[in-house]
């Protein structure tokens, strides 16, 4: 590389990564605030000097143009859901309906204060009993709370409800059950929530080791979470065995709802033995992710652990008017408030907009799509020329996701997930979830969704090929890609060693 | 596609999904429709709703009406933005990851202080996570919270903590603010973290110093809970010793929503950070030696330590931080402290306004920045509804939170109300008060 190619690619990008607080000059703003219009008052007589901030905090200063530049900027170094194909498993990347952020924003949704009274809400508290009348109708379980933010969220209003449930009946039990392949947000969960977490061993179908729950499975045991479908993308045909074996011994059986998109409308929670589901409406019901949330995670219950759920809910009553909602907050058994007023509303308009176009059917439709996907994908992924190097772990259909491993790939060519994975990133498609489940080998776990062609899944499979092909021939530019990206591969350890978490001004 | 898979029909590739639990009949639900007919659907129940747009409002407590520019919407319904899953492949997530770097430089601007995350769900949640915090650092049991603390947050803290087996004991407010004998008398050996919210629930701005040494003194982290559109004006909590500051991000740039999506912030001093709960972005170099972000110290997180990690958090508001980081932006280093004058001063002309009025007293009179409580000689839900039905919602009736101020209307400003709003909410509620004053009259006189 040429002296001057060098110093032009380094200037822009130092103007790429330079950040908002790197930009503008002394005195520039973009805000211009109302008038004072009250007559004002020595300062000191409102605020005593002791209270009064010594330094403004140094936020950017910089023009309206200059901030939209910058965003719009940093947004294209961004790779996203609208522009490619994203079949990161476990995480639902379903394509998100424009019409929802159009509903969102309606005044009257948006613009509604949380401590309105419910007299002047009822719009909302409606879609709110709506949308907890058809989350419970899809878990097959009778009452929802909708007030956690996130899956995490909603798992630990699931333990906690667990906590409620055993305490009140006397029985003090300390340790939660979770599958070696539970996602990490259940054993981080089991600890927040005051138990010990055992993991329980998978057998060779992929699903839960029966012996091993029964030997875990004693009076000392709260609850089980489970995933069903399972996070290798299996459903666990002997579901209903093990809701007997934690029954039994008079625990709980928890539904983590990360991989419900592969059973609505076809088979429910409820039904299965599970006392307690959440739900993720950012993955089965499109709320945009937004590169990290927002996201909601509304929990569904038995009708024996309902005396325990958080609050407020939402009551309807049948009077002579018509129905009238309201929050209901005093229940004597409650576990209390999980956060802030009623949750993430935003998020229910979307999902309640999302159901209401689909229908029963078209949930069901959309589930059933999302297993022919993941089959479909999966059988091109063991067709020759890639099904040498990606073992597919489990010879049984799976559900709406699978898993492949590297393993034979790192062995006969050199390259391993990783590398496969960040060469993907030069072809424009957005790499599976890798290295999860821990369980297999150089892992990688796939969920193609419902809203992707034919067309999409084919052209990723040949994407793979490829990079097979380019591998046997020569694995470096596997191992160093990728190439055509704002940044190539970063050094974590550095930032983790020594980290720089702000900008310093 | 059946044919490649080597099936007959979706139904032989659900095989695996025992007979019995199988549903037997379609979900019970109303049949899908067309875009526009949900649409409609959507917009008529939107209209059974008094947003902020159809009455003028001081409705606060926890959330605000201010503005959001319109850049911000226009920024963040990017499909860059708003459709991308966390940023698990920093190469092609270099704006999401640098925003979230951008907005932690913001956070700890305004908290003053070094460290912050890249957001936790929203404010009272945001709180039982500092304090979770605190019990991972020294492993003590009561956390001493002063009835200043947002009720929700006190709640959400007192579930959360029944979990891991903390205690919640409060501390009573003293004209208006953290009753400092009171928090004496309940500090001890035991003593976790103190937990103080700035400006408090019924607005006055609390005396963080004193309030941070004396948790000092025994041992507690010092946690605050912090408006952040006050601290333009407000010394930060950083510099008055707290340890972790957390709070609700709704009033930069995010709409109020019925309460949410917004989100948490948190930020903490150095000792603290690997404790901190959630997403952190750091600044390092790739390959080529260029200037990029990654998430950082995941060693802390559940994708890597399950359980044995500081947090359960996996996915959190990171739009919502976006729309933060933009609002902070376009207020910019004067905005700030300009529109926190704008409010101190709004606020003072209306506590006077309305403490003018019969039947209207002061609840207590600390200095305030954005809200105020007042107590009502008549019955302050009815007299809301009454204000409501004449188009003001003059604010939040304190009683049922809070029974020791029986007839307490909390009353909040922004940038959005006017002194013409602010005289039709005093001319409104002295109406609305006389009325009273009359019907009681009448009654007694009747008697």
């Amino acid at each position: 590389m040429s002296p001057s190619t060098d110093f032009a690619q380094t200037a822009q990008q130092r103007e790429a990564a330079r950040t908002i607080f790197e930009r503008g000059a002394p005195g520039r703003r973009a805000s211009h605030l109302p008038d004072m219009d009250v007559p004002t008052r020595p300062r000191d007589e409102l605020l005593p000097a002791r209270f009064r901030r010594a330094q403004a905090p140094k936020l950017p200063e910089v023009s309206e143009p200059e901030i939209v530049r910058h965003y719009v900027r940093l947004s294209k170094r961004n790779f996203d859901l609208d522009s490619g194909f994203y079949p990161l498993g476990s995480c639902t990347m379903k394509y998100n309906p424009k019409l929802h952020e159009r509903a969102a924003a309606l005044p009257g949704h948006s613009r509604l204060h949380p401590l309105q009274r419910p007299e002047r809400a009822q719009g909302a508290l409606e879609l709110m009993w709506n949308l907890q009348r058809a989350l419970a109708e899809v878990a097959g379980l009778p009452h929802v709370s909708l007030q956690p933010s996130a899956g995490s969220h909603g798992e630990l209003a699931g333990v906690l409800l667990t906590r409620a449930y055993h305490e009140d009946r006397g029985d003090a039990r300390d340790i939660v059950l979770t599958p070696d392949t539970a996602h990490g947000t259940n054993p981080a969960t089991v600890t927040m929530a005051g138990y010990r977490v055992v993991g329980v061993g998978t057998n060779a179908d992929g699903g839960v080791d029966l012996d091993d729950l029964r030997e875990k499975a004693t009076d000392r045991v709260a609850c089980l979470m489970l995933t069903n479908p399972n996070t290798l993308g299996l459903f666990d045909p002997n579901i209903t065995e093990i809701a007997e074996i934690v029954h039994d011994v008079g625990a709980t059986l928890y539904y983590d709802g990360a991989n419900l998109n592969a059973i609505m409308g076809i088979s429910r929670p409820g039904d299965m033995g599970f006392d307690i589901v959440h739900f993720n409406l950012h993955k089965s019901f499109t709320q945009p992710h937004g590169g990290g949330g927002p996201g909601a995670g509304p929990i569904a219950v038995s009708d024996r652990i309902a005396p325990y759920l958080p609050v407020p809910l939402v009551s309807r009553t049948e009077t002579s008017v018509g129905p009238v909602f309201d929050l209901v907050g005093d229940l004597p058994k409650t576990i209390g408030r999980l956060r802030g007023f009623q949750g993430n509303y935003g998020v229910f308009v979307r999902a309640y907009a999302y159901i209401c176009s689909l229908g029963g059917e078209g949930l069901r439709r959309a589930s059933e799509v999302a297993v022919l996907n993941a089959n479909y994908l999966r059988a091109l992924l063991r067709a020759p020329g890639v099904g040498e190097y990606l073992a597919t772990p489990f010879d049984r259909h799976c559900m709406h996701e699978f898993v492949v491993s590297g393993g034979p790939m790192k062995r006969e060519l050199g390259i391993r997930t990783l590398d496969l994975a960040k060469r993907m990133l030069d072809f424009g498609v957005h790499p599976p979830t890798v290295y999860f489940p821990q369980l297999i080998d150089e892992c990688l776990l796939i969920e193609p969704t419902e809203t992707e062609t034919r067309e999409t899944l084919e052209a990723f499979a040949q994407i793979i090929q490829e990079i097979l092909a380019e591998a046997r021939s020569s694995p470096e530019t596997a191992r160093n890609a990728p190439y055509t990206t704002p940044v190539r591969r970063l050094d974590e350890a550095t930032a983790a060693r020594s980290p720089i978490l702000r900008q310093p001004l | 596609m059946l044919a490649a898979i080597g099936v007959d029909s979706i139904e032989d590739l659900l095989g695996a999904i025992p007979a019995h639990v199988r549903m037997r009949d379609p979900l019970d639900l109303p049949a899908g429709r067309p875009e526009q007919d949900v649409f409609a659907h959507l917009r008529e129940l939107a209209a059974r709703n008094t947003s902020a747009d159809d009455e003028v409002t001081f409705l606060g407590a926890g959330m605000y009406d201010h503005y959001a520019p319109a850049l911000i919407e226009s920024i963040i319904l990017r499909s860059e933005f708003l459709t991308p899953y966390t940023p698990y492949q920093p190469e092609i997530s270099q704006g999401g990851l640098q925003a979230m770097f951008e907005y932690q430089t913001a956070i700890c601007e305004l908290t003053g202080l070094p460290v912050s995350n890249a957001s936790l769900y929203e404010g009272p949640s945001a709180v039982a996570s500092a304090a979770y915090m605190a019990k991972l650092a020294n492993g003590r049991p009561e956390f001493v919270v002063s009835r200043g603390v947002h009720p929700h947050a006190r709640q959400t803290l007192a579930t959360v903590a029944h979990g891991w087996g903390g205690r919640v004991v409060e501390v009573d407010l003293r004209e208006g603010v953290t009753d400092p004998d009171d928090l004496a008398a309940r500090l001890g050996p035991d003593t976790c973290a103190v937990i103080i919210q700035q400006p408090n629930f019924l607005g006055a701005v609390e005396d963080l110093t004193a309030l941070t040494q004396a948790a000092h003194a025994a041992g507690g982290v010092a946690i605050c809970s912090a408006d952040p559109l006050t601290l333009g004006v407000l010394e930060a909590p950083g510099n008055q010793g707290c340890d972790i500051v957390v709070g609700e991000g709704q009033t930069l740039g995010n709409r109020l929503d019925f309460g949410g999506p917004s989100f948490g912030f948190l930020a903490a001093a150095s000792d603290h950070v690997r404790r901190m709960p959630g997403r952190i972005a750091g600044e390092t170099r790739d390959a080529d030696g260029r200037r990029g972000f990654v998430l950082t110290l995941q060693t802390r997180e559940q994708h890597i330590r399950r359980e044995k990690a500081t947090s359960n958090i996996c996915t959190a508001q990171a739009l919502n931080a976006l729309a933060g980081v933009i609002y902070l932006a376009w207020l910019g280093r004067k905005g700030l402290p300009e529109l926190g004058e704008l409010m101190l001063q709004r606020t003072a002309y209306a506590r006077a306004r309305l403490a003018a009025l019969d039947g209207v007293e002061l609840v207590h009179s600390q200095p305030v920045v954005r809200e105020f409580a007042v107590r009502l000689a008549a019955p302050v839900d009815a007299v809301i509804a009454a204000c409501q039905d004449r188009g003001i919602n003059p604010g939040f009736a304190l009683e049922h939170d809070y029974p020791e101020y029986p007839g307490g209307l909390l009353v909040a400003l922004t940038e959005q109300r006017s002194r013409g709003d602010i005289d039709r909410l005093a001319d409104t509620l002295a109406d609305v008060l006389s009325m009273f004053a009359t019907s009681v009259a009448g009654a007694e006189a009747s008697r």
